[in-house]
């Protein structure tokens, strides 16, 4: 039973890694003050090339940096028309999702008809550290698992430090709350946010191509399936906190493996169909943010100047 | 520096961005080893080579100009909607339900019918996000999207899994059953009626926004919920009508498409029309007409590119890709429209 549980939390992380990601890409760009509706097509921007690279070069490393800065390219173009051109950020952020979309699936009918090499997938399969993975109920789940998910929580600790921290990540808060005001104090305020937003692109695109090249380890059509809409919703519920940011996201994997085994458990006799349980995750979601409206407290609020672009000569 | 631009300058900025565009994606087909002028001339040839070309486009304009109603109102009040998708899914769902209950009610009383039952369900389907606003602050935005999931997952539901609906001749492939002919819109000038209603519900939708008082309201709302209190409007009452409206005239593009093109209920048949829906919205500066001509330029490219596939094997996601490279550069245009460069003799801008 505890064995079982404990396979059972370390398919839990695995099934939320990709949002983890997508979620750490997104708190980036909210932080600076820009509202990301994108990430979904990034991360279908970096599942499509990175794959692409996986297959074409058996590179794992320039598998995973081509994924990186393909997201960064379709950040490129979000921050361009948001921060320099100042345009409407929830439209640019949707037209950024579906050129990712349609991107991704151009290139699909060539993805799918090349596979990724046995010794590729391997770099990508678990590895158990000694001593550490043989705690009970925990340690497979902490300490038996494939480098992405290690590496999601290096990420995840290193930004939150960041924001704690360095003056870097103090300036844009200051620049998240106020960009006026940070402009006043001599901060390079467009520069702040390209840097963000960039590199908040760079981790979506890791979340897509862990789908493609480790989760799924082969191209299907839409791989993401919604998963960056729900990493979206989740940057709110974890109020901007990079640490939160892995409870939720592992959450959220816990709560669809849990589905994904009621397909064939059935509960009061019954078993309920696989498109009902699929539901679970949206509504979740829903119930989730509900409940963030019910607790408010300022401290959980976003950064204020979330949405508004930024003109100096406007003040 | 900052000054209006008068109207012409604006159409020049915009029509200057939508060329730019066209000459970036015509450098992106060079890149792929494509002719861009075959390819536009594929497109063209694609949407008005015949009629019946030309009718697949029209079937593409009529959602998605509806759509694009729907979300207009809730966005004129800066209710962001971006549940056009999940609202036409939940409108083709309760047309589908309408046709069970009733399968052979006459043409004249099961189409209504089906129509009052999508836009009901698309309403309340609506009023969810508009409620969760209302009473706890939750972002519409976030809702509405993940309600799109949620309707699209029960229609693939009803397929997959719903039984009584279960055509049961469709061999091994799960399917709906096919509606009957009276379930069926019928056809004006060899295209379904469904245009007539788009353009009708267009000119109603001009009037209603442009010169009614509840309109009025609305634009009064979307600018600042405090002057509109102020002002007396009761803002959660119009909230709530926009938003029904809203979400019905979305599912009422549904029913549409249920109805006139699918004859059943399927889990794809939105094609992501109801996201492809905010952006020509958007495009159209929330003007109801403006929307049903972007709406069918969409159309055009939409249909160019599924030709293009069958004409030059290239995939159909070209289309989608031309398109947001055009919206990408309308997105960037706006700054033009709204600054004007003025280079002093350093060369600066200002």
């Amino acid at each position: 039973m505890i064995l079982s549980f404990a396979l059972f939390l370390q398919v839990a992380v695995q099934t939320g890694t990709h949002i983890l990601y997508g979620i750490l890409g997104g708190i980036l760009f909210e932080k600076s003050g820009q509202t990301n509706l994108g990430t979904e097509g990034m991360m279908l921007l970096g599942a499509a090339f990175g794959y692409l690279a996986g297959s074409a070069s058996g590179n794992p490393f320039l598998a995973v940096l081509s994924a990186g800065f393909a997201g960064s390219a379709g950040a490129l173009i979000y921050a361009f028309i948001t921060i320099t051109l100042r345009g409407n950020q929830i439209v640019t952020g949707l037209v950024l999702t579906t050129f990712g979309t349609g991107v991704a699936s151009f290139m699909g009918k060539y993805l799918a008809a090349s596979p990724l090499s046995a010794s590729f997938k391997s770099s990508f399969s678990v590895i158990s550290l000694p001593l550490l993975s043989k705690i009970p109920l925990i340690g497979k789940m902490l300490f038996e698992q494939g480098i992405y998910v290690y590496v999601s929580l290096v990420f995840a600790f290193v930004l939150w430090a960041y924001y704690r921290y360095t003056r870097w990540g103090l300036n844009i808060r200051a620049i998240g709350e106020n960009p006026a005001a940070a402009d006043a104090s001599g901060i390079n305020v467009t520069l702040y946010k390209y840097i963000h937003v960039l590199a908040g692109g760079f981790l979506c695109g890791l979340g897509g191509a862990y789908l493609s090249l480790s989760f799924v380890g082969q191209w299907q059509e839409n791989i993401t399936a919604g998963a960056g809409w729900i990493a979206v919703a989740f940057v709110i519920f974890c109020t901007w906190s990079p640490l939160k940011a892995i409870l939720c996201a592992w959450a959220f994997g816990a709560l669809n493996s849990l589905a994904m085994k009621c397909q064939s458990v059935p509960i009061f006799g019954h078993i309920i169909p696989g498109q009902l349980l699929d539901m679970i995750p949206y509504i979740a979601t829903i119930v989730v943010l509900v409940l963030m409206g019910l607790h408010f407290k300022k401290e959980n609020q976003g950064p204020a100047s979330l949405g508004i672009s930024f003109f100096r000569e406007e003040r | 520096m900052q000054k209006a631009l008068s109207q012409r300058q604006k159409v020049l900025v915009r029509g200057a961005a939508v060329l730019s565009a066209i000459l970036c994606s015509m450098l992106v087909l060079v890149f792929m080893g494509l002719n861009p002028l075959t390819v536009y001339a594929n497109i063209f040839k694609g949407c008005f080579g015949t009629f019946y070309r030309f009718k697949q486009v029209v079937y593409k304009a009529v959602p998605l100009t509806i759509l694009s109603l729907g979300c207009c109102v809730a966005f004129k009040m800066k209710f962001w909607n971006i549940g056009a998708e999940g609202q036409f899914y939940m409108g083709a769902f309760a047309a589908t339900w309408a046709y069970m209950l009733f399968p052979s009610a006459p043409v004249a009383v099961l189409l209504p019918l089906m129509a009052i039952f999508a836009l009901i369900a698309g309403g309340i389907f609506a009023l969810i996000p508009a409620a969760l606003k209302i009473k706890w602050g939750t972002s519409e935005t976030l809702v509405t999207l993940m309600l799109n999931y949620v309707a699209q997952k029960w229609v693939s539901y009803l397929k997959y899994s719903y039984l009584p609906w279960r055509d049961p001749h469709g061999g091994g492939s799960p399917k709906i059953v096919n509606f009957s002919e009276n379930a069926v819109l019928p056809s004006l000038l060899g295209i379904h009626i469904g245009w007539l209603i788009a353009v009708l519900l267009v000119l109603a939708m001009y009037f209603l926004l442009k010169k009614t008082k509840f309109g009025y309201e609305v634009s009064v709302i979307g600018e600042s919920f405090d002057t509109a209190r102020y002002a007396g409007i009761n803002v959660s009452r119009t909230i709530v009508i926009a938003v029904v409206l809203s979400g019905g005239l979305c599912a009422l593009a549904g029913m549409i498409q249920a109805s006139a093109i699918e004859k059943s209920l399927t889990d794809n048949m939105s094609n992501g029309m109801g996201f492809t829906a905010v952006i020509t919205t958007w495009l159209s500066q929330l003007d109801p007409v403006i929307a049903l001509v972007v709406s069918f330029v969409f159309s055009v490219l939409l249909q160019g590119g599924s030709y293009l596939q069958t004409s030059m094997g290239v995939p159909d996601s070209m289309g989608t890709i031309i398109q947001t490279i055009i919206i990408f550069f309308v997105l960037g245009s706006e700054f033009f429209v709204r600054y004007r460069f003025v280079f002093d003799k350093t060369g600066g801008e200002k």
